[in-house]
């Protein structure tokens, strides 16, 4: 058997197995139109996607991953609740390590389910993890939403507010911003120089370009109005930064989270939902007593994620990427549903990694 | 049986190029007619001229067709995934240089750095439903610079020649762009952002770290590059 087919009958194994667990089988295109991706993830998906085009249709992207397409497919006509289950080649470029794959198999089970968003969690969770049963794997686990719930909750304006939400899958800009708004850096000196004119909007060139003079008019109104804005204070900037390093199992990280909570009322309700997802979890006999919680996971993956996240690693092996990972990303449904959307969560397998680890055992 | 050494098949570049290696004993010129592309080595023997446009000679140097090609660090590190690992860089030539860089337009009085660009494109896409466009024909440095530094909700279209003209032509919001001087920005009404140098460029001498080589053609190259002083 080539190691090709050897992948392919391993993967028919876990979407068997995923059919079991009550999804239906779907198939996606391999072609996907560019646009609607490129508008979800911009220009960081060029630099992991295939793009190609034709005279007719014009971009055209090789599938990236399945989320997208499955959840079109879900908006425009599936019937609520739904379990999906797919198996299917995805198209990475890997113009920096060669020994990266740029086309591999990926085996994923999907749940839309309006019901009980912790108990949709645990059952993606559960189901991928007896599907990797007898695998020797790491298992991590976080939340998106309870950063997310943080930042909302921050004493400051709601155009800082806004920035930090933004940034929060970039560590290195939402740290920045953190540091600017708490008045841990100075503002840059042109900002300084620009504000402290009588009028700003004196300038020696001619008006051009489709971005208006009113549109520059408003930013530099709202970055005098931040200039004017208190700083963050030092304990919620100390909270903020004490969320993020958290990194313990889920009981424990569930404590802090709890004490955290204390002084930042705004992520209680996150900490209910934890809270309830280690509930179900431990229903699904998930041994949640060892499984790790990590504020920051899922920082620097893909933008779509907003709620719990988790990845399955092999030990000692940073070389390879991840055997499995999943979560929830109920905004992205909103974004492709136009007008209508639909918690969900999913996650998938790479077999090709399990069969390579499984020969080399 | 021979090195392949490639150089810019046209105007200053090509110039420049022959007189750094003339100025080091090594004669390159064109043979035949103006319009046709072939060329002669005097001073050592065993090397070839390939005359190409300077942006091909990186993908022949990756893919080990010349020995050694004349072209832009711009040129390489755009067009060539993990660049170090395919060609060396062997001399500066002193010759070529040029900053690549973002630019905006002037009467943008509140965009003057990467942070403020980053702020001003969220704004934008909230109004026009679209995001931020850059026009550039380097796409993967301008990627990557943009990422590493933070900027989200911007997207690049390419654009191969008179990028400087794509914002007043409404076909882009800002550029990123090579420039030596500046004048073409500064008559496009255009400014340079304070942190956005992203790389500056030369012309420069590769070798390629693809080609096989018999014992007679790394006798030549050696001896080429004692003559060029490159030999240390």
């Amino acid at each position: 058997m080539t190691q090709k087919s050897k992948i392919r009958a391993r993967a028919a194994a876990l979407a068997a197995g995923f059919e079991a667990a009550g999804a239906v089988p779907v198939e996606t295109p391999v072609l996907l139109p560019a646009e609607a991706l490129l508008d979800l993830y911009g220009e960081d998906i060029r630099g992991r996607a295939y793009v190609t085009s034709d005279a007719l249709r014009g971009e055209q992207m090789l599938r990236p991953d399945f989320t997208v397409p499955v959840v079109q497919m879900h908006m425009a006509h599936g019937a609520e609740p739904a379990r999906y289950t797919y198996a299917g080649e995805v198209f990475r470029r890997q113009e920096d390590d060669a020994a990266r794959a740029n086309e591999y198999m990926q085996v994923g089970y999907e749940v839309f389910d309006r019901e009980n968003p912790a108990a949709s969690d645990a059952e993606v969770f559960a189901v991928i993890e007896r599907a990797l049963k007898g695998v020797e794997l790491r298992a991590a686990t976080g939340d998106m939403g309870i950063l997310a719930a943080a930042v909302a909750g921050l004493d400051t304006t709601e155009a800082r507010k806004a920035a930090l939400a933004r940034h929060i899958w970039r560590p290195r800009k939402f740290k920045a911003l953190l540091d600017r708004f708490a008045g841990r850096s100075e503002m840059p000196a042109r900002r300084a120089a620009l504000l402290a004119q009588e009028d700003p909007m004196t300038h020696g060139f001619p008006d051009i370009g489709l971005r208006s003079q009113a549109e520059v008019a408003a930013r530099v109104a709202a970055l005098s109005e931040d200039s004017e804005a208190a700083p963050i204070s030092p304990l919620q900037v100390e909270l903020i930064e004490a969320l993020l390093n958290i990194r313990e199992t889920l009981p424990n990280a569930l404590e802090q989270v709890r004490d955290l909570a204390v002084d930042l009322p705004a992520i209680t309700e996150a900490a209910f939902r934890l809270r309830d997802r280690i509930d179900a979890l431990a229903a699904r006999g998930v041994d949640v007593e060892n499984l790790e919680f990590e504020a920051s996971y899922g920082r620097t993956s893909m933008e779509y994620y907003d709620g719990f996240v988790f990845g399955f690693y092999v030990p000692g092996r940073a070389d390879l990427p991840p055997v499995a990972t999943g979560g929830r990303y109920d905004a992205l449904t909103q974004v492709l549903g136009q007008g209508r959307e639909i918690p969900a969560v999913g996650g998938v397998i790479r077999p090709g990694i399990l069969v390579d680890l499984e020969e080399a055992a | 049986m021979t090195i392949k050494l490639g150089v810019p098949s046209k105007g200053r570049l090509m110039e420049k190029t022959f007189d750094w290696f003339g100025a080091r004993g090594v004669q390159l010129s064109r043979t035949g007619s103006d319009r046709e592309y072939a060329g002669a080595v005097e001073g050592v023997e065993g090397v070839e001229l390939v005359l190409l446009s300077a942006g091909e000679i990186p993908r022949e140097l990756a893919a080990g067709r010349i020995h050694l090609g004349v072209t832009g660090t711009d040129l390489v590190r755009e067009k060539l995934g993990q660049w170090e690992q395919q060609v060396q860089e062997m001399a500066e030539l002193g010759f070529g240089h040029a900053d690549l860089i973002i630019a905006v337009p002037g009467c943008w009085v509140d965009v003057n750095t990467l942070e403020d660009l980053d702020a001003a494109a969220a704004a934008f896409r909230a109004t026009h439903g679209f995001r931020m466009r850059i026009a550039t024909k380097y796409h993967r440095l301008i990627r990557e610079f943009l990422r590493d530094n933070g900027v989200a909700d911007y997207q690049l279209v390419d654009s191969q020649g008179a990028t400087e003209g794509t914002i007043k032509n409404m076909t882009a919001e800002g550029v990123a762009d090579i420039t030596s001087t500046g004048d073409t920005l500064r008559a496009n009404h255009l400014k340079i952002l304070d942190d956005a140098l992203v790389l500056k460029s030369q012309a420069t001498l590769f070798r390629s770290r693809k080609t096989a080589m018999d014992d007679e053609e790394r006798k030549v190259m050696a001896g080429l590059l004692v003559k060029l002083g490159l030999d240390d």
